[in-house]
Formats: C-alpha cells, structure tokens, sequence
C-alpha cells in the first residue's frame, strides 16, 4: 500500500482524500468546517482524525493540497475593449482558478480606482491592446493604477511594444510586477498560457504567504493551486485520457456551490457546419466560467429574482410568502444541505436545477441568423457545445440533489431555444463521492491512477 | 516605409472572400500593418479593432449589394467611439444594379467615408490615397 492524501481547503470544509495508489483506490473521505480564523491545521487534523478512523493510517508521507479557502485567488482584470482584451484577460483569470471579482475596460477613472481600494484583490491582471496596437489607454491605466492606496502582485499582459515601459512605470512605483505574453497578441487571437502561468506562480510565491496559509505549509508539501484549477486539470486529464487509457471525451462539468456556479467545459466547439461563420475572440479548448449570481446558497436570493419568485412558488406548489421565508432560512444556514423531504428540499432542488440551466446556456455559444437571397448564413459567438458526449455534474446542491438526472438534463439543448449551443444528446453523470479537486491534485504526478479513478468512480445517472 | 495599422474587412452578411485576400496581400506588400477582419464583419467589430489595434484607417469591401444599408452609421459609430480622425475607405459592388458611380460616391460621402471606389478598382489606386491621407 503507498497512502496519497489530498486536502481540499474550501471556503466551508476542508476535504481530505486519501487514495491507495498501488491499485489504485480510494480508501476514504471525510471533512471538517475549515478554521482559516483561528489556525488553519485545527480543521485539517479534525478530518485527518476521522480519516485515521476510517482507514487506520495516520502518518500521510505524501500531501497534496489545493485551496480556495479565504475567499479564493481574488483577481481583478483590466482590458481596453469589453469584448477583446477585457476578455482575454477575464478568461485568463478564470483558467488560472481565479475568483473575479470585477473586470474594467476603457480608461479608468477615479471612482473605478476607490473601487478597487475597497475590493482589495490579491492580483491585477493589466492587459490591452494587440502587439503593434494601443498604448494611450494602457499608459493612462498604469499610471492611474499607481494612484491606487493599496499594493498587490500585478501581471501586465498587454501591447508588447510598451510592455518594458509598463514595467518601468510600475516598479518606479513600488509595484511588485511581472510581464507575460499579451493575452491578444493579434486581433480575436487568444493567448492566455503565459499569464495563466504567472498568475499561478504569483499564487505559490505570495498568496499562500498573504492568506496565512502558511501554517500548514509545514504539514503538507505545498497548496498547489487554487480548488477551481484542480478541477480544470481534472477534466481535462477526463477527457483528454492519459498515453494507452483513452479520456471519455468532449465533456462539461457543472460544478454548483453555494455562492457560485462554475462551468468547465472541455471541448473543441468549433462550428460544425459549412455555413455557420465563427465571430469573436478565439475560443478556448479548456473553458471555466463562473457565474457569481447563480449559488444555492449564499447568491439564492439572486438566483430566484433571476427567474421571478412567482415562477419559484408555483413550481415548488407554494405561495411566495413561504418560498421568501425558506430563503431567509436557507440563506443563515448555509452549510447544511435538506436531507429531509419536504419544501425546503424543492426549493434546494429547484435551485440547482436552475443554475444548471442558467450556467451551461451562458457557458455555451449561440448563433445569430442571417438571411441573404443566397440562403441563410449563421454565426457563431462561443462554443458550440451541442456534440459534448459527458456531462457532469459535482458540488453540494447536485450530489444531495433528489433527482439529479432531471437536474442534470436541465443542461440540455431546448427545442424551444434552438440557436443555443448547448448538448444535444449527452450521457449525465455524477461526482457523487465529490474527488475532482483531489483526482486534479493527484494528477500533477500520477495522471494514469487519477484517471482510472475518475472513469470508476463517477458514476452514470 | 509607414507602419500605419489598417483594419480590412467584407462588411454585413456579405461571404464575398477572395477580393479581401487579394487586399490583405496588396497592403501587406505596400507596408502596411493589416489586421484583417474576413468576411461577414459587423460595424462594431469594425470599431472594437480598430481601437484595440490603434488603427489609422479602415478599410471597408461590400460586394453583394447591401453595402448602403450596411455602412449607414458608422462614421457615427467611430465618432461615438473615440475614433473621429480615423479614415474610411469603401470599396466593392457597393449597391445593386448600375446606379451610375457619382451618386453611389456622393452617397457615401455623405454618410462621412473619406474615399469611395468604384466596382473593380485596383487595391494600387487606394494605396496611393492612403499614403497622402496618412501623410507619408
Ligand atoms: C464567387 C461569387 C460568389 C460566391 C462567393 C464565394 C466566396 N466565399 O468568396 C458565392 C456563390 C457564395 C456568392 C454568393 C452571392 N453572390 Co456573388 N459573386 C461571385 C462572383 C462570381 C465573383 C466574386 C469574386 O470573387 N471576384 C473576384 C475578386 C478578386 O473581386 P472582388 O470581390 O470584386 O474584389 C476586388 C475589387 O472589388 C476591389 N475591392 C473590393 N473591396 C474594395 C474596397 C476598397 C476600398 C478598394 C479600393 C477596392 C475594393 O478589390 C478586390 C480585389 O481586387 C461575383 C461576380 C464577379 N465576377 O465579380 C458575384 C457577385 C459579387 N455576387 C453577387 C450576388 C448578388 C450574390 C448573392 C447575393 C446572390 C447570388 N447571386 O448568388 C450571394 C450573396 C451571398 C452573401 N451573403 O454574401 C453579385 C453582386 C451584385 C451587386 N452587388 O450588384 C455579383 C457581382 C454577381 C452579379 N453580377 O450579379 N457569390
């Protein structure tokens, strides 16, 4: 037997894995509420206490963990046009396991600048311009940047051709600066490996450090990487396959937490017919979305006025005073998840159902028509998602779902909406014992034992 | 010789492709930075690039007729956007039929394109304008 184990530092519950990775097998699982206020480790060793129970083994030489505890890798990204650079830049965020907090374009103001004050990410990502293109409005950013009160790690992915003055301008003032490749080098070319790779690095070098974290750095080998990046790697090691073990394929994972849902999807979603023309910045192979208003928790509140509470209570046969009740509720208990039959179990349901919904339509692409005397040409903006074979579904409100095959399908192309590139004729599967963030960790140095389990142990629904 | 960035591209609906290789070759060869758009390109695409790019000119083609509808507002659009010194060329099968060229020109010049060219015309003959507009 050669013991693994995984921690996953959530914002709720520290998660440890533990995997036997010989067979390899998973030998258990268990958490406890994470304590980033007092010390870190109280919470870590309440899991590995349990752990030692379930397994008999209390000496872990190998840990691996991932962490998004502390509110994530708060990040802020500034582009020049909305739909070009300011982009680029959010996507590459996102793919480095980011939580945005706020995207800016144009020219940044002075309330824009307060508002960074009181957001206080822990990274800015600057970029704008292709190489060769604008510099007037990515030096006003830079200096204006400067006037912030606050300083964080800042990566400058923009306009190559200042990228030297950039730097100067931002060490000049006491900035702690890195340079990365453009994210869009030229025009709808996207180019997010360099900055994904600095972002990551920023994180290892500083964050760990600035979110005392740093306690556990004695117990375990290093945090590697934020929670949504374990993932990402997951599905992606999950699709893709590793040397003679074939991946399952074109897939999505829908991952629905409490105060977000996040989106990955692993596919090429290039138009699949002669007459749909691409428009927009390049897509993505590997896509993470987050959608900030669509938890079962924290952002319920959000989610029901998103589909109108009249809607929520007929569903769920009630009248709206109770469903307002029930978010009250729901809302000041956010870690316990109905077991129970009853209201508030549907509206737990009703709520992740929705996000489904709501989350893979704004994930996948859409076409727009175009009707000319030659015919009826298409364009595609984003992924056209309609060929992805697998999806599946991770995270609390779906794993405790009562019916998570029709919570699943609500991911599904809609008849009624058919311009929407969403799957058209997908199989639906479920993280039920949730080990993507750990099967990510794993990866980094054993990829054919973190697949194996993937493909064994998420089950088809 | 100039550096200057352009921005091509075939505008509306329109699939017409080969004469904007043949431009995208010619003002690539001429030195000039082309950042090319293809074909079926909208007018705010038109913009967003041109802003990201810093570009001194766009250079618009419509070949299947509906060139008037589709580049009515743009000037506008560019003003709207910070762009109100940037040159508008059009070129193509601007409308349908055999208007006579002096009126398909005075209308786009009203509608703020700085140069209009007739069906055909040689990608050299802007090249030349271009270097008077852009000063070199
Ligand atoms: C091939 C072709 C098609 C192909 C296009 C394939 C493709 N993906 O490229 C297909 C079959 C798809 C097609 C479809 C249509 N076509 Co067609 N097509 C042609 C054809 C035969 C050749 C076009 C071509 O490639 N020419 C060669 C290139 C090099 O020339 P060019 O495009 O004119 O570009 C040069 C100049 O115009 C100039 N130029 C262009 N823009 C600019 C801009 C500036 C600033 C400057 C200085 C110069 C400049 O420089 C270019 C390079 O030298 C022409 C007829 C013809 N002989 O021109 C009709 C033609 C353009 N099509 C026409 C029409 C009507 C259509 C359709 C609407 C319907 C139809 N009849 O099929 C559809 C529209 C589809 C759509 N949504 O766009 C008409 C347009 C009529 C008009 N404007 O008054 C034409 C003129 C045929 C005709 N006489 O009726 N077409």
């Amino acid at each position: 037997m050669q013991p693994i184990l995984c921690i996953d530092f959530g914002s709720t519950f520290t998660k440890v894995t533990a995997i036997d990775i010989d067979v390899p097998r998973i030998i258990g699982r268990t958490q406890s509420f994470t304590t980033i206020h007092d010390d870190i480790n109280i919470g870590l060793q309440k899991a590995l206490d349990q752990l030692e129970e379930l397994t008999g083994i209390s000496d872990w030489p190998v840990r691996l963990a991932c962490s998004s505890a502390a509110g994530g890798l708060k990040m802020i990204a500034i582009g020049l046009v909305p739909q070009l650079t300011m982009e680029a830049a959010k996507r590459a965020a996102l793919s480095a396991g980011a939580k945005l907090l706020k995207t800016y374009s144009f020219e940044l103001n002075d309330r824009e600048i307060r508002e960074i004050e009181t957001l206080k990410p822990d990274i800015l990502l600057l970029t704008g311009g292709i190489d060769g293109g604008n510099q007037k409005v990515i030096f006003h950013n830079a200096h204006k940047l400067c006037e912030l009160n606050m300083r964080c790690p800042i990566i400058y992915a923009g306009n190559k051709t200042i990228a030297n003055d950039i730097e100067t301008i931002l060490k000049k003032n006491h900035w702690d600066a890195t340079i990365a490749d453009n994210v869009m080098p030229t025009l709808n070319q996207l180019n997010i490996d360099s900055a994904r790779a600095c972002i990551r690095k920023v994180f290892l070098d500083h964050i760990v450090v600035a979110k005392g974290l740093t306690q556990v750095q004695r117990c375990i080998d290093n945090i590697l990487m934020p929670t949504p990046s374990a993932v990402l790697l997951a599905a992606e090691l999950l699709s893709k396959g590793y040397l003679s073990e074939p991946g399952v394929g074109e897939l999505i994972i829908v991952d629905v937490g409490g105060a977000t849902t996040d989106v990955h999807s692993v596919a090429d979603g290039a138009p699949r017919q002669s007459n749909v023309v691409m428009r927009g910045l390049q897509e993505p192979f590997v896509k993470r979305t987050v959608e900030g208003d669509l938890g079962a928790r924290y952002s319920l509140q959000a989610l029901v006025d998103g589909v109108g509470i009249d809607v929520v209570a007929s569903v769920i046969n009630t009248s709206q005073e109770v469903v307002m009740q029930m978010l009250k509720d729901l809302v000041a208990h956010p870690e316990s998840f109905m077991e129970e039959p009853g209201l508030l179990k549907t509206l737990d349901d009703v709520a992740a159902e929705i996000a489904v919904r709501e989350s893979v339509t704004r994930h996948a692409g859409y076409l727009e028509v175009h009707y000319t005397p030659f015919g009826t040409i298409y364009q595609q903006t984003g992924k056209d998602l309609s060929y992805v074979s697998h999806v599946i579904g991770t995270g609390g409100p779906l794993i405790h779902h009562s019916n998570i095959r029709s919570a699943l399908k609500a991911s599904q192309a809609d008849p009624k909406n058919p311009l929407s590139l969403k799957p058209n004729h997908a199989r639906f599967y479920l993280d039920h014992q949730y080990i993507l963030a750990a099967m990510g960790l794993l990866s980094l140095k054993y990829p054919s034992a973190a697949l194996k389990l993937m493909k064994e142990t998420i089950i088809e629904v | 010789m100039s550096s200057h960035t352009i921005v091509l591209g075939v505008i509306g609906a329109d699939v017409h492709a080969v004469g904007n290789k043949i431009l995208h070759y010619a003002y690539s060869q001429a030195g000039f930075n082309v950042v090319n758009l293809g074909v079926m390109v909208s007018q705010e695409e038109f913009i967003q690039a041109a802003i990201e790019a810093d570009a001194k000119t766009m250079i618009v083609s419509s070949l299947y007729g509906h060139g008037e509808l589709d580049c009515r507002g743009l000037r506008d659009k560019c003003i709207e956007a910070g762009l109100e010194k940037i040159k508008l060329y059009v070129g193509g099968n601007l409308v349908v039929g055999k208007t006579p060229f002096e009126e398909v020109q005075k209308k786009f010049l009203e509608m703020g394109f700085d140069r209009v060219y007739p069906p055909g015309s040689d990608p050299a003959l802007s090249i030349l304008d271009l270097e008077k507009d852009l000063g070199n």
